[in-house]
């Protein structure tokens, strides 16, 4: 076969030769393609030099090589290779042999012969491990040809015994990657003449005796091919336990740090078994004792090690809680006295019920004395291990920790208790970083734990922080903190209000924040309303102001615990009670219904809303089925009353969406799609269709708009909606289809001249056949359909004339069926809400024409999907001018699944106004029709698909996101 | 057997004067020399003439090695090298180097001109003193002379500090200075590689100490001057200039950042700005955080902190004052202090020890009154408070630095013995090494085990490998044939053949024989045909050729003569190369009997 190949490729080779040399006619070459193997072959042919042919080589590289002719180049290569004598070719040309390899659609098994052989040869180490390297990949390439595979471990445990390090490390990695363990490897090895000994060894034996080797990036590769073992879920022995261990002492940090990883991936694998402690009679869990060791690397000399075992410890839930309180541990003494730590001191004052004072310099002064014989100075085992990783020197050290901690305390609340003194430490962190990390951790764990007032002190500190997204960070945790007495809620009260004056941005957040705690703690509050409300028992206080956000704050934090406390609200006084009408009117979202005595009506009509808002999600699921039900009965829209049905049903779906938030996403989604129809559908009643054409001018202008429409409707069903499966996405492409027939139909009615409707015509055919390309398994849902029907008559349209191709559509289009949609389990609606700016400042924002300003712009935005590539934001200035401004990936926070925040500057400039004006500012949402096509596959060499042109119908455009904010600016003239 | 030897002439038991005198293959190295603050007699200074009784020191000692700035680590520098005489390298990292002048400065104008000392060094001798400075980078291989190098190590404490390795040959010695091994807001922590070296030497500062994590005490600082500052009232810092006043300073501007606060800071002017200007330089030795945003901003350009003036104490509001001397003993920080010591709602806040009789340490023991000069009493309303910020490494810390060096002797200097003893008894228990105390003016000798290295020929080492194994273990030591030949001051091993040739010697064979007396009166042939396969019995070896008198042939023959005299008796002659012994027990198996008699 080999030989076959080589003829046709001389025979191509030859060919083109002839072509080039001779010059035969243009018609020719152009149905030979060039050959990149017969191009290859020149150029290394001609090559005078090693450095010569070695330039060709990478000139070759940086382009692709089709399916077909990859063989042909190996061939090519692999002669070159046996003439070539100097290395770094012979090495270039071995690594393009693994390249070419990993190309698509090409089968490596055809060059696996010639590659082994050329390894048989070869006497440069290195181009022996790049050949090696090329094995591997060919090898990686036939997963399921075990034969070849078994050749491969053969060949790599054969050149285990060479004595360069790089022709070892090779080997390993193809045994790691292609070796399996049940299978014992077969005795033909032991016929080579490298293998002397060893009579039947698998391949995890034959790995770990390298464990051991002189070459610390041996030792390395050992490791790594074990742990590749694992990953490619092979079972490991236990027996490598001990090795692994020894190497965590290992002199070289990149063995340490495999080797860590090799203890965890044990301890995973075998957490139950027993070990016996070295120098003494006990045995304790491996997994306990493998926690101790990684405990131990937490105070590694390298901080790649550091970080590494600090990671790994986070993924230990199986380890005995004895053994984890101890990475909290840490025994203070000062001049061998024992001595408590600040913690311990905090704690014991608390519970003391004194504040904390420190104000005597012997506060913190040694008590008893420590036995010197009983003080263990190096930490044995897991001691302290938190400790140190959260003192470190490197952030990254320090990040990793805490996410351990994090992880660990959420499956054990006993260790959550005890570390949240440490991770309250970590929010005065000197990297912003690490504060905001542990500040997410606290959230995380806060179902666990229950803050002490001094702890609170500690915590709240922070919210003077000027950072915003510490602050909010801190918001968010007070949201799910759990307080114990009643002075933390008035502490926290006072320390958000404090927030308040000096953050006036932070007034949304802090108001939520309020309303979890006052929600979570309802009789903690309850004791301090009167206070709160400043009433008294005998003399009207002033009212309050009810615009002061501070005010309104308490409010806030008041009416939340008075939900499930019902005898708050008889403390409160009758301005309250007013005060109480406005605001559930106003901040609903933040103030929640509430009993009050007296009232029976509001309550009643609340009661009413609040029932629909809570218990009825089944019943509103059940009539969103229903009224589709109803809906799909009807074949044709074109009967009368159907049109009726369809528009109450659209009016019911969007009052649906109102009432019942969590089904909004599918009722609006159902509601857009019927309103698509129903616009199609009256469109086609026009009666432009039996009108002459000159007369329905007016008429035309009419369909047209409502062609418009549907394709703008269309463009949002595809792209504003997540969670939609790919029938839905066809039945949107049918009815864009239809909708762009429709615009055919007018443009040809209303232009003369057959040019111009030719080029429209085969651009909707071109939108044809792409839909068919896409949605080819999904077809079968379409009968009767407009797409259908017209892929039925698709040769004939491609043959026939645009004006034919018109009629034909036009009848086409008056007898499709119209599609029912079946809803998907999970959409959601994109949507976004521009906090700030507000809109609400009279104060024009002045600056000199010519020159920037910054326009501050703080929005939420919940389900959209990769909003960093997405989200633009457009202004839109009073003459019509709109600048669209992609902001940064980093703007863009996620405070919590599906919910993103954007905190960006915007900057506005203009030329001079005579008087200040509104420019509107929103949020978009760009697409791209060719994103939404499957993903399109990265090919294997990198710099190809420049040449190819991306794919032809990509369609670009923007959707409004999110109600636009007016913001009055005012640009002054230069002073000159 | 070759030894190190170290001789403390200060910090021996004892804090201060730091000087540490090794001599090492030969070679003879001063590791810093500092000056005692308790003292101000010749206390103050290590006694050189241990060294030598007069001349220079010069041809004594090969290089002195100078850890960091602070005067106890290198305040007799100008002393030794200008006073006492000497000529040879300094060597110091580029941070002590540029500040280290700055301190000796400042240390002889308090001396000479406050207290009027005479015969002490002038500024002329600093400045030429300091012109004998060979500045060392972090990680930098210096060469002293052929054999003897130095290499440095970043050992936090304070800006410029670092740990010295010394090598002659295999010998090498650690000396850490002071060093930290926690990171603090300012520096980085203390950093060696596993070097192995024959000693260790360490500062043992606090070594029955093992203290908290410094974040509650940073957190504890800074709510205390938050409270005071958001109270109105004024906070007094005193420090001593340089070390620990930076790393507040940092503490204190990024808070105050962080914050949003307005209140100003000061500092009380002095050398403080000639320091913090060379803390703007040295960026590369300061801590992660520092490094990595100087680009943007450097820290040590305080945005908050301000120079202070005299007339500032009056203004009203609050403000926080750093102010030296660390101690309230005098000048600036004692003046603010009296001003503002009426008023409860100001704050002192001690950072670190106050020696007995020192204001300092009257007002952290809680006195109310004190009497100050001219019979005056000053009433302390302000609150006082004791915040202690050390960089030293702590008992864990030692611990882990050897962890970390994996040293085969320790010696601990720069704390008090009684300290000393405890972490002694800990270090030989946990790690089992020895480890040393020497108290000033003793010497420790520690003998090590420097390998010789040998150069081995090619050919042999390709021989030995074909012989044996798949791979020599690179763990395990493997015996290996060759000839060891030693000459012009080279060591080489080579094979027996080559070093007969190369010595021009011809091969001699030893042969070992012995005689048995056989009484035997078969014929010589029938004889020795029992023998033979009697041998061939028992030794289960290829038989040996027995021949017939003449010379014996290949490893093992027999020659054999009947002696004339007594014709039953036949004589025997064996040769062996090993192993004959058991030879002879053998033969009594035939029933001939045997006497052997060796030759």
């Amino acid at each position: 076969m080999a030989a076959h190949l080589k003829k046709r490729v001389y025979e191509e080779f030859s060919k083109v030769s002839q072509v080039t040399l001779e010059e035969v006619p243009a018609k020719k070459l152009r149905l030979t393609k060039p050959s990149k193997s017969a191009a290859l072959h020149i150029d290394l042919c001609k090559a005078s030099s090693p450095t010569d042919a070695l330039q060709h080589l990478l000139n070759f590289a940086r382009k692709p090589v089709e399916a077909e002719s990859v063989e042909g180049v190996v061939r090519i290569l692999l002669e070159h290779y046996y003439k070539e004598s100097d290395n770094s070719v012979r090495l270039k040309i071995a690594s393009l042999l693994g390249l070419l390899s990993k190309t698509q659609g090409f089968s490596p098994d055809c060059v696996v012969d010639d590659a082994i052989n050329t390894l048989n040869s070869e006497k440069s180490n290195q181009v022996l491990a790049q050949l090696l390297d090329t094995l591997l990949i060919i090898g990686s390439q036939l997963p399921d040809k075990i034969a070849v595979i078994q050749r491969l471990i053969d060949v790599a445990c054969k050149h285990l015994s060479s004595t360069y390090f790089g022709v070892r490390n090779k080997c390993l990695q193809l045994l790691g990657c292609l070796g399996t363990v049940d299978k014992p490897l077969s005795k033909e090895t032991d016929t080579g003449p490298g293998a002397q000994t060893s009579p039947v060894r698998d391949v995890q034996s034959v790995i770990s005796d390298f464990f051991q080797d002189q070459d610390p990036r041996v030792r390395t590769a050992a490791i790594k091919a074990m742990l590749q073992l694992h990953e490619r879920g092979m079972k490991i022995q236990q027996t490598i336990y001990n090795q692994a261990c020894k190497l965590l002492s290992d002199d070289y940090e990149q063995v340490r740090s495999a080797a860590v990883q090799m203890v965890w991936v044990l301890s995973q694998l075998y957490p139950e078994s027993i070990v016996p402690i070295p120098s003494s009679n006990e045995e304790i869990r491996l997994v306990d004792d493998s926690f101790g060791k990684i405990c131990h690397m937490v105070s590694d000399g390298s901080w790649v090690v550091r970080v590494q075992a600090a990671k790994l410890l986070g993924s230990m839930h199986q380890v005995s809680p004895h053994f984890l309180e101890q990475t909290l541990d840490k025994k203070l003494m000062s001049d061998l006295r024992r001595k408590r730590t600040a913690h311990e001191r905090a704690k014991e004052l608390y519970a003391s019920g004194e504040f904390s004072s420190g104000r005597r310099w012997a506060d913190d002064a040694p008590k008893e004395k420590v036995d010197t014989s009983g003080v263990n100075l190096i930490d044995s085992g897991a001691c302290g291990a938190f400790v140190h990783g959260l003192e470190d020197e490197m952030y990254e050290v320090r990040i990793s920790a805490v996410e351990a901690l994090c992880s660990l305390a959420q499956s054990s609340p006993s260790f959550a208790e005890k570390c949240l003194d440490f991770l309250v430490d970590m929010f005065n962190d000197e990297i912003e970083e690490v504060r905001l990390q542990s500040i997410h951790v606290l959230r995380q764990i806060s179902t666990h734990i229950t803050l002490r007032e001094d702890q609170l002190d500690t915590v709240l500190a922070v919210l003077e922080d000027s950072s915003r997204d510490i602050r909010e960070a801190l918001h968010e945790l007070l949201c799910y903190t759990n307080v114990s007495t009643k002075d933390c809620i008035q502490l926290a009260l006072v320390e958000l209000l404090k927030n308040l004056t000096k953050y006036p941005t932070d007034r949304n957040s802090v108001w939520k924040c309020l309303k979890f705690l006052g929600a979570r703690h309802p009789t903690l509050v309850l004791p301090i309303v009167p206070e709160l409300l400043s009433t008294h028992p005998y003399f009207d206080t002033p009212e309050p102001d009810m615009d002061d956000p501070a005010y309104i704050a308490v409010l806030v934090l008041v009416f939340n615990a008075a939900k499930s406390c019902p005898t708050m609200p008889a403390l409160f006084s009758d301005h309250t009670f007013r005060h109480y009408a406005y605001l559930r009117d106003s901040l609903s979202h933040l103030v929640p219904h509430l009993r009050l005595p007296g009232r029976k009506q509001t309550a009643g009509s609340g009661l009413e809303v609040s029932g629909v808002g809570s218990g009825s999600l089944e019943s509103a699921q059940n009539f969103l089925q229903d009224s589709l039900i109803r809906v799909s009965a009807l074949h044709n829209l074109e009967t009368p009353g159907a049109q009726d049905l369809l528009e109450f049903t659209i009016r019911d779906l969007q009052r649906l969406g109102e009432l019942q938030t969590e089904l909004a996403g599918s009722a609006d989604f159902c509601a857009t799609y019927l309103h698509c129809q129903l616009l199609l559908t009256k469109a086609l009643q026009e009666k432009l269709w039996t009108m002459a054409v000159p007369l329905c001018l007016k008429q035309n202008a009419k369909v047209s708009t409502a062609a418009r429409q549907i394709l703008d409707e269309t463009y949002k069903l595809e792209f504003l909606y997540s969670g939609l499966e790919t029938q839905q996405i066809a039945t949107i492409h049918n009815v864009r289809l239809q909708a762009k027939a429709l615009q055919l139909i007018l443009t040809a009615r209303s232009k003369q001249g057959v040019d111009r409707v030719l080029g429209v015509c085969e651009k909707f055919l071109q939108d044809v056949e792409s839909f068919q390309r896409l949605f080819m398994i999904e077809l079968p849902h379409f009968q009767d359909s407009f797409v259908e029907k017209l892929l039925e008559l698709m040769p004939r349209l491609t043959a026939c004339k645009p004006l034919d191709l018109v009629k034909i559509l036009q009848t086409t289009l008056r007898q499709s069926r119209f599609i029912h949609l079946k809803l998907p389990e999970q959409i959601h609606r994109a949507s976004a809400t521009i906090i700030e700016p507000t809109g609400e400042s009279d104060n024009p924002l002045k600056f000199t024409s010519g020159l920037v300003v910054a326009l501050d712009i703080d929005a939420t935005l919940e389900h959209v999907q990769d909003p960093q590539t997405t989200v633009k934001v457009q202004v839109l200035y009073p003459d019509g001018q709109s600048h669209i401004i992609h902001p940064k990936p980093g703007d863009f926070r996620t405070p919590g699944p599906g919910r993103v925040r954007l905190i960006t500057q915007v900057y506005l400039s203009h030329s001079a106004w005579t008087e200040a004006c509104q420019i509107e500012v929103r949020l978009l949402l760009a697409y791209s029709s060719s994103s939404s096509k499957q993903s399109v596959s990265k090919p294997a060499w990198n710099e190809s698909m420049d040449g190819l042109p991306s794919s032809e119908s990509c369609i670009e455009g923007t959707i409004h996101l999110s109600k636009p904010v007016k913001v009055f600016i005012m640009p002054k003239p230069t002073r000159r | 057997m070759p030894e190190i030897r170290v001789t403390p002439l200060g910090a021996g038991q004892d804090v201060g004067r730091s000087c540490i005198l090794v001599s090492i293959g030969g070679k003879n190295i001063m590791l810093d020399c500092g000056m005692h603050m308790g003292y101000n007699d010749d206390r103050r200074f290590p006694d050189f003439s241990y060294i030598t009784q007069n001349g220079r020191l010069t041809e004594f000692l090969d290089c002195v090695i100078i850890s960091h700035f602070h005067l106890d680590h290198c305040g007799a520098l100008p002393y030794m090298s200008e006073m006492v005489g000497y000529d040879g390298p300094i060597y110091m990292t580029h941070p002590t180097k540029a500040i280290c002048p700055i301190l000796l400065e400042d240390f002889r104008k308090i001396t000479v001109d406050k207290k009027g000392e005479t015969n002490f060094f002038t500024s002329q001798m600093i400045k030429d003193c300091m012109k004998k400075v060979v500045p060392l980078n972090l990680h930098q291989t210096v060469q002293v002379d052929e054999e003897l190098e130095i290499k440095a190590y970043y050992a936090g404490h304070v800006l410029g500090a670092a740990m010295v390795q010394i090598k002659v040959g295999s010998e090498s010695v650690v000396y850490t200075g002071d060093y930290n091994m926690t990171p603090d807001r300012h520096l980085g922590a203390a950093w060696i590689d596993k070097c192995r070296p024959d000693l260790l030497i360490s500062e043992s500062t606090y070594a029955t100490t093992i203290r908290d994590s410094k974040r509650c005490r940073e957190r504890d600082f800074l709510k205390k001057v938050h409270e005071t500052v958001e109270r109105g009232g004024k906070v007094l810092i005193p420090v001593f200039a340089l070390g620990r006043a930076q790393e507040l300073c940092i503490l204190l501007e990024t808070f105050w950042e962080r914050m949003n606060l307005k209140a100003p800071i000061y500092f009380s002017t002095g050398l403080t700005e000639k320091a913090n200007h060379y803390y703007k330089l040295f960026i590369t030795w300061t801590n992660q955080k520092i490094r990595k945003t100087f680009v943007q901003r450097n820290m040590f350009e305080f945005k908050h902190i301000k120079a202070f003036d005299r007339s500032y104490a009056d203004n009203p509001g609050p403000m926080v004052v750093f102010a030296t001397p660390g101690m309230l003993h005098a000048g600036q920080s004692l003046l603010i202090f009296k001003k503002w010591a009426g008023n409860e709602k100001n704050m002192v806040i001690m950072p670190g020890y106050c020696v007995q009789g020192t204001v300092g340490h009257k007002i952290l023991n809680g006195q109310k009154k004190l009497e100050m000069e001219g019979r005056a009493t000053l009433d302390v309303k302000l609150q006082v408070e004791y915040m202690s910020f050390s960089a030293h490494a702590d008992a864990k810390g030692i611990m882990q630095l050897i962890r970390m060096a994996e040293p085969r002797n320790m010696l601990l200097v720069h704390g008090e013995a009684k300290k000393m003893e405890f972490l002694k008894d800990k270090i030989e228990q946990e790690f089992s090494i020895s480890c040393y105390m020497p108290a000033n003016g003793e010497t420790t000798s520690i003998v090590t085990n420097p390998s010789v290295p040998v150069d081995i020929s090619l050919n042999l080492l390709k021989r030995e490998m074909a012989l044996g194994g798949p791979l020599p273990d690179a763990k395990r030591p493997r015996t290996m044939h060759g000839t060891l030949i030693m000459k012009d001051d080279s060591l080489r091993l080579v094979s027996p053949e080559q070093a007969l040739k190369e010595l021009g010697l011809s091969e001699h064979q030893l042969r070992f024989t012995c005689r048995v007396l056989l009484h035997d009166p078969h014929s010589d042939t029938d004889t020795l045909g029992r023998i033979y396969t009697h041998l061939k019995r028992v030794t289960e070896k290829s038989p040996q050729s027995i021949r017939r008198s003449g010379s014996a042939a290949g490893s093992r023959g027999r020659r054999e003569e009947r002696s004339m005299s007594a014709p039953d008796r036949i004589c025997a002659r064996m040769l062996w190369d090993t192993g004959g012994g058991s030879m002879t027990t053998a033969l009594d198996g035939t029933g001939i009997g045997v006497a052997v008699k060796r030759e």
